[in-house]
């Protein structure tokens, strides 16, 4: 198996890692070095990129992984926390177990690519410029954890660690309801977190294994662990297929990710959230952090519970079906454009939903790829409304028009990313969609002739907003509005090369993913115990 | 020439537009002229070959089929799937052949005919950049071998479509009518793309063989014949779209306010086209009761619009929805099974259709300069009651246009001739067999109201007498860039190049290429075999000829009774019909119909829904918040009142205690011992009770 080290420390810890480095280094740079700031942050994610690059390169694409040990590349499992006895717990015994399989790997590269693009895309922060990039760090390495982590609890501690930083860069640098939103987005998200970590006990109390340089059984938190049924404890709380605990179990770890989706009807903190977030914030919202629900339901809730996932997988569909319909529905009525994107995000992770509610191959494969795919393509969503909202500090689709004609270069960046964003082929969101929809078709068959009709609203609202805003004739007010400039043309022009290459040569990226969706399907239906009867 | 070497001429001809496209693009403002010779030159030689091609194919392999597949995703052995791999690829068959000439033929000619008419437009190279990209993708269609590509290039001619519709999008007017056209395709595509999911779910595969080759081997989509015929209409939802037919009609008369030539190249041509392509390339998968579905679809159509160009006086919406009935004509055909007649009307349309429109932008250009010239900027140039007497003033213009109209309105001697003879000879054999006699009876109603409003025009526009004399006088003739697309279209509207015989199709080398292809769905549900439906066809050509002549002769004979001797006065007849002519005018009212229920309805509908999300469901989530707020407060004070209370109380009274029990604390022994023998006496009789 590929082993990549350096310092005798392995490439997912450095990646992992990186960013806490370069927020140390951010934190000792002397006060109002703004410009050290910013470049330190880019250098740390660029090289950020690098890894990820050589992570690309190096990985091999025909281990399925999800379920077995040495499925996972780029191992590193060091144990971490050891305490003897610890009350009523016992032993307790938790591992530092990071690797990655195809569901992961596609995120990682994600997480790192957004993140670049989010530094570049914050260099206009003013306010508090050291506190702002460290935060940023400190939040790209809790999302990398979590896509990384094979632990359950170093994944939640990942997963809480990215809480924070966030509370405070929506809090702080947001909009004019910054403190509601970002209280919102915490609370919201704890309240999730706290069901996870029930599911997570109650499957730490459940699962024994045998601590190979003792010979004494032991609990742990291992995700692999969890996801072999031999090793549930006859007799406690989880144990067997198909009963009540578990599929309240299920319940709660799905409830704790649905919430990060959004799904239905736990979303309302996503316009909030969206609204009030600074430019760069937003896109690591919809790049990076949606997407950590829908990757917590892959790696942990199915495989860990093949028997719950399969007897949920249609109310599972159904939601995505509302989600696509009823996020593209709400977003024809906004006036603000940035919520118009937060609801088009909604509506397109149910695409992602109903893909992996499949449980196919071709879905599961879209689902994966249509997360990467919204992450690129939002990620320039939000971007372009960035760049009118620090030109015109307004966001209401109905005060433009006719920037067509005086925004020449950022209306053909725009053009990509709207036609991209409703589906259009030969751009990447193409793929994934029609992967999702075919995939799910042969699951759910009426179901998903009704989803699709999200097509013609996706492509309502979008155009409607294009003509809204870039056609028509420009109001006077703008007169004095400039073209984009070339640091915004850095990030938008490589994220749409990004979305025309995936659009026309989809393979590099589907070849990632394309095993272990393979791999996880397979997993969850045969250890399900029960068919998946498709209507 | 060999079978690859075609294939890759024909992949050159698809890719000269593209490259077009990409130079035009990023450099169209700084070539000289605006790199407009960039965009004729790569059309000119994809025209050159494409001709090449269809003459080779033609003559050297004129029963293959010329097939090239690749496989663009691979997903390698699948759970619950087998091997999973969407391949694209192209194919030439006779009809692609066909198909390539006139797509490049019509886009050569625009692109010619623009030079002079887009002269001094602001966005010059930018239409051009368009125009490649149209022509790219509408080739893409044309050689697809799947359904998969297909689908792509389906998508993307309604991109190149929305872009150009839009192209002036400064006005209201055209934006609108850019988006209605995309979306309004969306809908016929969201059908289209239900019938791929049916395909592949079922087939595994996307490419046109081998989904014909499972249907042929019994293989019913999820086993049933329904789902056999739901999929074929489904998959015609798509041309119902895009060939702008009924109900999704509505969108390609908004489409005009496009720039004309694009009208000609895409509204009129080639991309309304595509949707009867489909159905060709469809035909053997369809069964008879899908077949029936179309040749409705098209006949309501072909009726629905026709009634609308007659009562209209703007020279490109009657122009528009005279292209919306013929392709209804066109889809009728190919649902009745006239197969060849079907698609050689696609072909003689392209070309007289491609004509009138770019005639009628040579009249607008010319009434646009006039009125320019006179600065009157009130007089509408694309209304016909405008114009008059234009023949003397525009000579070029005037003839080619005649020869435009007769060969529309079904003259011997022209190409419109044998193909709508052809369509007529088949709906009469379809009522025959089938009993659907109204399906004939429509399609001659149509020939002669097509006949009539077409001869409204050329009088009202180019006969009797101006309107204005010093408007009249500052009307001249185009330049040749203009004419000679014009002339060339007109010489293309002669029987000849179709058929040798100026009577019937049937023995000419088009016919003969482009035969009805073998259906492959089980003999129980397939339309009537080719032979039967031939023969019929056959004895029903005379009687469709005569037919199709007297209807024709009539509604010439009466638009000029009308408009020329005016022995018939129009407007008293309208206002004596008055309903009905407001009716027609305001096109059946489907606008305002799917304005208030499809429009008006969704937009309600996100209204009420984005309520419901910020009122109800966020009204609860911050309900939660609030209650869990007024716990927090409530219990704080419980805290302090209550469980504060308490401990206070009990210090408070453990201090009572104290005060009390202090005065027993005498320090006196004597005292002590009292209460020790009082202590022990009750404690004595307590234990004896027990």
């Amino acid at each position: 198996m590929m082993e990549l080290k350096f310092l005798n420390v392995g490439i997912l810890t450095w990646i992992t890692f990186l960013p806490v480095l370069g927020m140390i280094a951010v934190l000792c740079l002397p006060k109002n070095s703004k410009s050290a700031t910013r470049w330190t942050s880019l250098g740390v994610t660029a090289l950020q990129m690098v890894l990820a690059v050589v992570i690309f390169q190096h990985f091999n694409r025909g281990v399925g992984g999800i379920n077995t040990f040495e499925g996972m590349q780029f191992k590193e499992l060091v144990p971490w926390i050891d305490v003897q006895s610890v009350g009523i717990l016992g032993r307790v015994k938790i591992d530092y177990f990071l690797g990655i399989d195809g569901i992961s790997v596609a995120m990682v590269l994600l997480t790192a690519l957004i993140s670049f693009v989010a530094v570049i895309a914050s260099w206009n922060i003013e306010k508090s410029v050291k506190g702002f990039f460290a935060l940023l760090l400190l939040l790209d390495t809790g999302m990398m954890g979590v896509f990384v982590s094979l632990d359950f609890f170093l994944f939640y501690i990942f997963w809480e660690v990215m809480l924070l930083p966030m509370y405070f860069l929506i809090g702080v640098w947001g909009g004019p309801r910054r403190e509601y939103a970002a209280i919102k987005f915490f609370i919201y998200t704890l309240f999730g977190s706290v069901l996870m970590l029930l599911a997570m006990l109650a499957l730490y109390f459940s699962v024994t294994v045998i601590d190979p340089s003792t010979g004494m059984k032991m609990h742990t938190f291992n995700m692999l662990a969890m996801m072999n049924p031999a090793n549930f404890d006859p007799g406690s709380l989880l144990a067997g297929l198909g009963t009540s605990m578990r599929y309240y179990a299920y319940v709660a770890l799905f409830i704790g990710f649905a919430i990060k989706v959004p799904i239905f009807p736990f979303h309302t903190w996503l316009p909030d959230a969206h609204v009030e977030a600074p430019t760069a914030i937003s896109v690591i919202l919809a790049g990076v952090l949606l997407k950590m629900g829908t990757y917590g339901l892959m790696r942990i809730a199915f495989p860990i519970f093949p028997d719950a996932a399969i007897y949920f997988a249609y109310p599972l569909a159904f939601v995505g079906f509302i989600n696509i319909i009823y996020g593209a529905l709400c977003a024809m009525a906004q006036k603000d454009f940035k919520k118009l994107i937060a609801y088009s995000s909604v509506s397109h992770m149910g695409i992602v939903i109903l893909g992996m509610a499949a449980f196919n191959s071709q879905g599961m494969v879209g689902a994966i790829f249509q997360m990467f795919n919204h992450g690129t393509i939002t990620a320039m969503l939000f971007l372009i409304v960035g760049v009118i909202y620090d030109r015109a500090h307004t966001r209401g689709l109905d005060d433009f028009g006719g920037l067509m004609n005086k925004m020449p270069k950022y209306s053909a960046v725009m053009v990509i990313a709207f036609f991209a964003a409703l589906g259009l082929p030969g751009l990447s969101g193409f793929i994934s969609e029609a992967f999702a929809f075919l995939g799910a078709f042969q699951t759910y068959r009426y179901l998903t002739i009704a989803s699709a009709f999200g097509i013609v609203l996706t492509a309502g609202y979008m155009l409607w907003t294009l003509q809204r805003v870039f056609l028509g004739t420009l109001p006077e007010k703008w007169e004095g509005l400039t073209d984009i400039n070339a640091r915004e043309l850095s990030v938008l022009v490589p994220l749409a090369v990004i979305v025309i290459f995936l659009g026309i040569y989809p393979m590099p990226v589907i070849d990632l993913m394309n095993t272990s969706a393979n791999a996880l399907v397979d997993f969850v239906r045969s250890g399900a115990g029960m068919t998946l009867v498709g209507r | 020439m060999t079978q690859t070497l075609l294939l890759e001429l024909s992949v050159a001809v698809l890719f000269l537009p593209l490259v077009s496209f990409l130079i035009l693009i990023f450099f169209g403002k700084k070539l000289p002229r605006q790199g407009d010779f960039v965009g004729l030159a790569f059309l000119g030689v994809s025209l050159a070959l494409s001709v090449a091609i269809l003459y080779a194919k033609i003559s050297f392999f004129h029963e293959e089929l010329l097939n090239y597949t690749f496989t663009w995703i691979d997903l390698g052995n699948v759970a619950l799937f087998g091997s999973m791999k969407f391949d694209l690829g192209v194919m030439i068959d006779n009809l692609t052949a066909v198909m390539l000439v006139v797509v490049t033929l019509i886009s050569f000619l625009v692109h010619l005919f623009s030079t002079k008419y887009m002269a001094g437009d602001i966005r010059y190279s930018r239409y051009y950049a368009y125009l490649g990209i149209f022509s790219f993708s509408m080739l893409g269609i044309v050689i697809a071998n799947n359904f998969l590509s297909m689908y792509i290039f389906w998508e993307l001619v309604g991109l190149s479509s929305y872009l150009l519709i839009g192209h002036w999008y400064e006005k209201k007017s055209a934006s609108d009518a850019s988006k209605k056209a995309f979306v309004t395709n969306r809908v016929g595509d969201f059908g289209f793309f239900i019938g791929i999911m049916i395909l592949w779910a079922n087939y595994h595969t996307l490419t046109y063989e081998g989904v014909y080759g499972a249907i042929a081997g019994g293989l019913m989509p999820f086993q049933s014949s329904w789902w056999m015929t739901a999929a074929g209409i489904l998959i015609f939802c798509g041309a119902v779209g895009k060939s702008a037919q009924f109900p999704l009609h509505v969108w390609l008369p908004d489409a005009m306010e496009g720039p004309t030539p694009v009208s000609a190249l895409i509204h009129a041509a080639t991309m309304v086209a595509a949707g009867v392509y489909l159905i060709a390339r469809t035909f053997p998968m369809l069964t008879a009761d899908a077949l029936m579905v179309i040749a409705y679809v098209g006949a309501i159509t072909a009726f629905i619009s026709a009634t609308i160009a007659i009562a209209q006086n703007d020279i490109k919406k009657v122009l528009a929805y005279s292209t919306v009935s013929q392709l209804g004509y066109m889809v009728m055909g190919l649902g009745v099974g006239a197969f060849s007649a079907g698609t050689m009307h696609l072909v003689t349309h392209a070309a007289f259709k491609a004509g009138l429109f770019l005639g009628s932008g040579s009249v607008i250009h010319a009434m646009h300069n006039a009125l320019h010239h006179m600065h009157d900027h009130h007089t509408d140039a694309q209304d016909i009651r405008n114009m008059g007497g234009l023949r003397k003033k525009m000579p070029f213009t005037f003839w080619t246009f005649v020869i435009f109209t007769i060969a529309i309105s079904g003259v011997p001697l022209t190409s419109g001739f044998l193909s709508k003879d052809a369509i007529l000879a088949g709906t009469i054999a379809y009522g025959q067999l089938t009993g659907h006699m109204l399906i004939p009876i429509i399609g001659f109603l149509v020939a002669g109201l097509t006949a009539f409003y077409m001869f409204r025009i050329v009088i009202l526009a180019f006969m009797g007498e101006h309107k204005d004399e010093k408007r009249f006088e500052h009307v001249h003739e185009s330049p040749l860039a203009m004419t000679l697309p014009l002339m060339l279209l007109a010489v293309l509207s002669f029987f000849a190049f179709y058929s040798l015989n100026p009577f019937t199709a049937a023995g000419g080398w088009f016919f003969h290429a482009i035969e009805r292809p073998e259906t492959v769905v089980p003999a129980v549900m397939a339309a009537t075999s080719t032979e039967v439906f031939e023969e019929a066809e056959h004895h029903a050509h005379m009687t469709a000829m005569i037919l199709s002549l007297i209807v024709a002769g009539l509604g010439i004979l009466i638009a000029f009774t009308t408009y020329y001797w005016k022995k018939i006065n129009a407007d008293a007849i309208a206002a004596k019909l008055a309903p009905l002519h407001l009716f027609l005018l305001n096109k059946w009212y489907f606008d305002e119909l799917y304005e208030a229920v499809a429009v008006n309805g969704t937009k309600g509908l996100a209204r009420v829904l984005a309520w419901f999300d910020s009122k109800v469901i966020d009204g609860i989530v911050n309900a939660a918040g609030s209650i869990t707020k007024i716990g927090a407060i409530v219990s704080g004070k419980f805290d302090s009142i209550v469980v504060d209370g308490f401990v206070n109380l009990t210090a408070t009274v453990a201090g009572g205690f104290g005060l009390v029990l202090r005065k027993v604390q005498t320090g006196r022994v004597q005292s002590y011992i009292v209460f020790a023998i009082l202590g022990i006496v009750v404690l004595f009789f307590v234990y004896r009770a027990v």
